[in-house]
């Protein structure tokens, strides 16, 4: 990925020298030409074309701002019941990330998801530890955080 | 004619944010008050006052974009200091308070993180 970048600068310079107009714009005009350039040739170059993995990272920002809100909606519903009825608990959910940055990325996630907030990670890095104000829906509970959260922090990861 | 109309639309997005950022952070601190333990009132303090934050930040930078133009990169960096940071201190007190022996306030006493602990002990 680091490569692609630095052949697409390299390209918006040589662009900024060969027009002979060193100003922000004419290097816009060179970058874009270098994510042309980089579509068209993206056979011969190593790894993915790496504005995808760019996409990805946006995608996986817009969730979290989502996610953020309708928690945010969530718990203020919650406050305002006259009767305070959930069953909150702890419950483990099993996680397929490895390095230390996925996961601390993950807990971050659930801390602000609706409804649940991560407790502790077990010490070989396989269970997060979730407090959750509703229990009796821990199975879609783990299961919408694997297919939302997990899939999309590998898929920017891997 | 078109400017003051244009005026008096921008300031009531501003009065949005804001309104809608200090609702967020009093029904926070009224959730505080009324659940019953630590961990469920850490849910009212780490989510919804991030919100709130986040609303009147967001007013205070339209505010002084339009009446002095300026923009404040401050302002939206704080923005995304307080969601970086409000999960983890969470993550942290929660974690504390169950070494330090606060028992969750559940129906039917699941706390499978007690289990493991005590599993882990054992051995």
């Amino acid at each position: 990925m680091t490569f692609q970048v630095v052949i697409n600068l390299i390209i918006a310079i040589m662009w900024m020298f060969l027009s002979e107009s060193y100003s922000g714009a004419s290097f816009i005009a060179g970058y874009i030409l270098g994510i042309l350039l980089l579509l068209v040739l993206n056979r011969f170059i190593p790894d993915a074309f790496y504005l995808r993995r760019v996409y990805k990272i946006i995608y996986l920002m817009f969730l979290f701002i989502k996610e953020l809100i309708s928690s945010n909606f969530d718990i203020v519903k919650l406050v305002y019941k006259p009767k305070l009825e959930f069953e909150p608990g702890i419950f483990a959910m099993p996680t397929e990330l490895k390095s230390n940055w996925e996961i601390t990325l993950l807990a971050n996630l659930i801390s602000l998801t609706p409804g649940t907030l991560s407790v502790a990670i077990s010490s070989d890095n396989t269970h997060i530890y979730i407090h959750a104000m509703h229990i009796d829906d821990i199975e879609d509970e783990i299961y919408s955080i694997k297919n939302t959260f997990e899939k999309a922090i590998s898929e920017v990861t891997r | 004619m078109i400017e003051i109309w244009i005026k008096v639309i921008f300031n009531l997005i501003i009065a949005f944010f804001l309104l809608s950022g200090t609702f967020f952070i009093l029904s926070s601190s009224i959730g505080i008050v009324r659940f019953p333990d630590v961990y469920t009132r850490l849910h009212a303090a780490t989510k919804a006052s991030t919100l709130g934050i986040a609303g009147i930040l967001i007013g205070a930078f339209l505010f002084l974009y339009v009446s002095d133009s300026i923009v404040s990169g401050k302002l939206l960096l704080a923005i995304v200091f307080t969601l970086l940071t409000a999960p983890v201190s969470g993550h942290m007190i929660s974690r504390a308070a169950h070494r330090n022996g606060v028992k969750p306030v559940t129906k039917n006493r699941t706390d499978e993180y007690e289990e493991a602990i005590q599993k882990h002990t054992q051995h």
